[in-house]
Parts: C-alpha cells; structure tokens; sequence
C-alpha cells in the first residue's frame, strides 16, 4: 500500500512477484533452463500468499495440472522453456476449447531441440501461434524489458481471466536473467480482471452459453455447478455434440470473443512515427538495441521510427497497416530467422518493402548491427 | 437401474454410446453404488478421465466431470486436488489410457500417494480407436494391429501401483460385481492413492477376435479364468498364466500428500504475510 517502490530484479522474478500481486495461486512446473528460476521462487512465494505449488513430472503434467486447479477457480500458471513449451501443446489446446484461464511462460532459448540451452532466442514465436493442432484462440506477449514484464504478467493474467484464454508470456533467456529496476505500482493502482461467475444458479445456469460478450460465465468445480467439461466439441450445454452446426458455432464464437475484444488484449507502443520513412517492428529484448539504433539514426537525420508490438497475438493488423501506408521500408529485427516478419509482410501486403535484421547464434543483437541495417535501406539517398 | 441410483446419472445425457454388450456400463454402475454406500456429496465429487470409450463415464455422471486428453486425466485430477484438497477426486481411464500413454503419469501420482481414487477399465484393447492392442493384451491374443498374436509381453498395472507407492491396489472383474463395487468403495474411502482395476468386455474388438465374440463370452471367461489373490498365492507361475488374479492387493496407511505438504508449510513457511 502507499508508496510506489524499485526493486532490482530478474526478469523471471518480475513474473513471479507480478503473478502474486494478479491473484496467482497455483503453479505446476518441471525444471528447464532459463525459467527454472520462476518455480524456485514460486516453491517459496506461494504457501506465503496462501497458494500451492507442485513439481509434476513433465511438462504435458504441469500444463494439465495447472487447467485442473484453474477449474476450481484458483488462477494458475506454468513456466517452460523451448522443449518444455513442445510439451505442452496439447493441453494448451484443450484449454484454448475449454476455455480455461491459464498462464504459460516460455523463456525462450535456442532451439529446435535442446538446441544452445542458455541461449537466447525468438524461435518459438510461431510456436506460439500455431503450436496446438486446429485453429485456436490463443495470446502471446513478448515484453522488452525486465520492467514490462512485470506489467504484462499481470496483465497477462487479467486477459486470461476477462476472455477465458490461455495466455503466454514469451520472455527470452536476456530478460529472462537480466537485472533491471522495477517500478512496482501502488497495489490500488493495479487492476485486476477476474473471470465471470455464474448470473443464475445451477439449474439454470448453461456453461458454455454465449451471453453476448462471446465469454462464456464460468463456475468453479465444488460450488454447486455440477457440469461438464470435454475438448470434444460441445454445444452450450458443455457435452459433446458432433453435428457440423455446432462445430461452427462454437469455432467461430471462440475466435469471435478474440477478434471482439481486441481492447482486452492489444499493446503496442509507437515512437517516431510521424515523419518516419523507414519504420522498425520489434519485440521482446531486440527492441532494446533497436531503440538506441533507431536515437542514433535520428540524430544522423534518418527519419526512423518504431512500431513495438507487446501482445504479438493475436497480431495488431489494423495498427501496423496505418502505419505502413506512410513508410516505404519496415524493418524486423528478430532473434530467428525471420518469423514474425511472415506475419508483418502478410499485413503490410505490398504498402512498404519489408525486410529482417536476424540472429540465430545465440547471441543477442548490439545496437551497432541493428543501427547498420538501418544505413543500409537509406543507401545513397541520404 | 433403480430410482436412487438414477439420482447419479444425467439422465437426460443418456442413452450412453457404448456397444451392446459392453462392460463399461457394469464397471460405472459399481462406481455410483460405492459413492452412494458412502454418501457423497455430487457437488463435492469430481470425477476425471482420458480419452477412450471408458473415458465417456463421467459425460453421464452427475458431477463436476471433467474428460481432458488421452493419457492424461491424472494430472488435471492433480491440480484440482492440490487446489480443493477438500473434494473426492476420481479418475476414470481405459488400460491404453492407463498404462501406455498414461503410464508416467501413473507411476508419480502413485508414488506422491496423494488422495485420488483411479479406476482402470480394463478391457485388454483400445476401444475407441477399432481394437488395437494395448500394453495390457494377453501374449498371443489378436488385435487389428497384432493381425499373427500379440508378441508384445503383458503387463500387470496393479504391481506397478503397488510398486510405486499407492495405499490401495486391487482388482475385480465386471462378472463378480459385489466384490468389484466393495473394492471401489475401499478404494474411495482410502485417504491416498487408490487403484482399481475393472476387467471389463469389449465383446466387440477384443473379443471378436479372440474367439469370445459376445459380453456373456468375456463374463464367463473372466468367471473361468478368475482366481482369488489368497489362492494365487499357492500357485506356480505356470499354473497361473491367462489367469485373472482377483482381490485386493494393497491395503495400508500411509501419508498423503496434500496433507503431508500441508503439514511441511505449517512447519517451514510460518510467515504467510507475504501477501
Ligand atoms: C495423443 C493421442 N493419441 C492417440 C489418440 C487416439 N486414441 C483415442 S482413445 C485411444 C485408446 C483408448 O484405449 P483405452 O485407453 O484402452 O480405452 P478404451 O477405449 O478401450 O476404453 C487412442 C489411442 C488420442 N486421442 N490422443
Ligand atoms: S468398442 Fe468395446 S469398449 Fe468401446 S463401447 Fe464398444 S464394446 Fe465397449
């Protein structure tokens, strides 16, 4: 209460200290570098808030255990890295059409496989999109310091929690292990989301009904609402129901409520846009060497500016289209070879000449190598 | 079924899908009959499972029921019981289920001992997927996908419980129910991890196929081939190959463990104001 404070702290404490400050109160995991730090601490930090922490015996364990505790209304999280995240996949999946509140972190390291284990990377950007079969609702956030981190975690759990969603944290091993101060918020400056209980008693009440928001109202398991809860498809009644009726209804009302509440879960920063002729698309800890690239540029007189994209999915599109109508050239510095770029060139759809700046040595980027790209679309022209 | 037993299922979610001729229906019915002898509460039971035809029971079960992904269903039953240690939890998984993809997860909820209740519907094939052969498949029986005889040696998931750490181990066939149904209201009333394996027909894979091609067939084999744990014990191995050893293997106290990691933090983690 009172005072805001500063704290130095690691990336991977941001998460644990910002999910106990957003109502976490259950945490399975299994060991993996570069998150691992995030259940040592939770093993400690949780009984303390009055939360429960297990260490299962894989991740396809922990991903399950922690839907489970979410059922009895406990907000639940699970950390990860590269192999771990694979794991996990179809369970995520299952909360995705079970619409069960979850947060999943991956520290991402380099991979495929067990790849360059301490290594930071941006692989499993795609991962998270696409890494359970079948179309799916699903958020990704990349936040780009230690600070914002903390922010997302809390607001990763409120968007779980207001749309019924699993939400995943992509950190990389730099943010992940990097010491940074945090401004920690006044605990009533911070605003909470919790799901919405049931507005009738048992007999009425129908688990999987669209209200009009597209969120369905959801009761904890031991309060009476005795229901049911499948991955087959099911009709608002929550049992299964295979007719191609209901298969579409209920598909397109969970990517609906997504495309519906865009205001829950968009996050983007824009800096020195207005003139910008060549604009940068970043994420996670790149950005960090981009921005003192892009102040660099600028002071040379290139007109650079900076789309930073927070919540990567679902992706901003309407936001970076504006944006690509002005610009003749957007750059995207990522640590893989150029996988969220796929996405930006689909949105920008021939407004501007798209390109990477890439990594994928398990090194992170200086901003020297960003600042050259930037030379190099200017060219001549200058 | 009778009126106080129908108060159990969701009537209205029934006719259930399962052949003719099927067990399942034996094996669930045992299950409310032993919730009902113990009178617990439907709204503080939650029942669990994977993915099979056995997996379908909790859909027709009054409950908070929750049916997860194949293999898995212990370890959603987990994080609910660690988060509500106050509900009965059970789970309901096929032999497949169980013992192939589940094993792992099996072995630990085994060896945590903590307090649910795991009944295995064992009815030696995968039935959902068209009969192919389980890790529970006799040696030498016929699936889709063991077209010369199973080559595969079978196993017995009941001295893997018993082995990893369980409180409560035992098994019962869907030809003698009394047994089966006391069995299971043991296994629920065990403060710990129970298991309880339910030999169970599946007239229609396992059994067209090995020559036992109707329910009755697999309720008179498991009535012909059952043999007592007490008189098992006097037996050679020969003497008790393509026997059904039947009883209870396991009974004994041991900690649990939610209580035990209640128990710890009341020790170690004094100061919950960390809030
Ligand atoms: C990850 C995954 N692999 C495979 C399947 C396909 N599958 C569904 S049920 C099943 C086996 C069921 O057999 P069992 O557990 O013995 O249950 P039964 O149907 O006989 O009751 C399999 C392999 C699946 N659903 N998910
Ligand atoms: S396939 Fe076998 S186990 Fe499945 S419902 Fe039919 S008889 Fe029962």
């Amino acid at each position: 209460m009172g005072e805001t404070t500063r704290r130095l702290m690691q990336g991977n404490e941001a998460i644990v200290e910002a999910a106990l400050v957003a109502g976490c109160r259950f945490f399975a995991g299994y060991p993996i570098t570069p998150s691992t730090e995030i259940a040592e601490l939770l093993a400690a930090r949780l009984p303390q808030a009055g939360g429960r922490f297990i260490q299962m015996e894989d991740e396809i364990a922990s991903m399950g255990a922690a839907i489970g505790a979410s059922l009895t209304g406990t907000k639940s999280m699970t950390a990860t890295s590269g192999p771990g995240f694979s794991l996990k996949q179809e369970n995520l999946g299952f909360a995705s059409l079970t619409e069960v509140p979850v947060v999943v972190v991956n520290v991402q390291r380099m991979g495929p496989s067990t790849g360059m284990p301490t290594a930071p990377s941006q692989g499993d950007i795609m991962q998270a999109r696409w890494g359970t079969h079948g179309d799916h609702p699903v958020v990704a956030m990349a936040p780009a310091s230690v600070g914002e981190t903390y922010e997302a975690t809390i607001k990763a759990f409120n968007i779980s929690e207001a749309l019924r969603v699993p939400v995943v944290i992509l950190l990389d091993e730099v943010i992940g292990h990097m010491r940074e101060g945090v401004e920690i918020p006044r605990a009533e400056d911070i605003q909470l989301l919790e799901r919405k209980g049931p507005s009738t008693g048992p007999a009425d009440h129908l688990p999987y009904a669209d209200d009009g928001t597209g969120v369905p109202e959801m009761a904890p398991f031991g309060t009476g609402y005795r229901y049911h809860v499948t991955g087959l498809f099911h009709d608002e009644t929550g049992f299964p129901d295979m007719s191609n009726a209901t298969a579409d209804t209920l598909m397109r009302r969970i990517m609906g409520k997504m495309e519906r509440h865009r205001d829950v879960y968009e996050w983007t920063e824009t800096t020195d846009t207005e003139d910008a002729e060549v604009l940068l698309v970043t994420y996670g800890s790149p950005a960090q060497a981009a921005r003192s690239a892009i102040r660099r540029a600028r002071r040379e007189g290139m007109k650079v500016g900076e789309f930073r994209v927070v919540t990567v999915w679902p992706f901003p599109e309407e936001r970076l289209r504006q944006l690509a109508g002005g610009v003749r050239e957007i750059i995207v510095p990522e640590m893989n070879l150029g996988q969220l770029r796929l996405e930006v060139e689909r949105v920008v759809a021939g407004r501007a000449r798209v390109s990477g700046i890439n990594r994928t040595d398990g090194d992170i980027f200086k901003p020297d190598e960003i600042y050259a790209g930037i030379r190099e679309v200017y060219g001549g022209e200058r | 079924m009778n009126d106080k037993l129908k108060a159990y299922f969701r009537t209205d979610h029934l006719p259930h899908i399962w052949c003719p001729g099927c067990g399942n229906g034996i094996v669930t019915a045992a299950i409310v009959r032993a919730i009902d002898d113990l009178g617990w509460s439907k709204d503080d039971t939650v029942f669990v499972s994977g993915i099979g035809c056995s997996s379908r029971a909790p859909g027709y079960l009054d409950f908070n029921t929750l049916h997860t992904t194949h293999g898995r269903a212990l370890v959603f039953a987990t994080g609910v019981k660690v988060a509500r240690p106050d509900l009965n939890v059970i789970v309901i998984t096929g032999d497949g289920d169980a013992s192939a993809i589940g094993g792992n997860h099996l072995i630990h909820a085994a060896r945590r001992n903590i307090d649910i209740t795991t009944i295995c519907f064992n009815n030696n094939i995968y039935g959902m997927t068209g009969g192919q052969y389980s890790p529970l498949s006799p040696t030498d029986s016929f699936a889709s996908t063991a077209p010369y005889g199973n080559a595969d040696r079978t196993f017995d998931l009941c001295r893997l419980v018993e082995a990893a750490g369980a409180s409560y181990v035992a098994r019962g066939t869907t030809y003698h129910v009394t047994p089966l149904t006391n069995m299971i209201r043991r296994g629920l009333e065990k403060k710990g991890f129970s298991f309880v394996e339910a030999m169970t027909a599946c007239p229609v894979y396992f059994g067209r196929r090995n020559k036992l091609p109707t329910g009755v067939d697999l309720l008179n084999w498991q009535r012909d081939n059952a043999v007592p744990v007490s008189r098992a014990a006097k037996m050679e191995p020969e003497e008790l190959a393509g026997k059904i050893v039947i009883g209870t293997f396991l009974d004994v106290e041991m900690p649990e463990y939610t209580e035990t990691y209640e128990r710890l933090l009341k020790e170690h983690a004094a100061d919950r104001s960390g809030e």
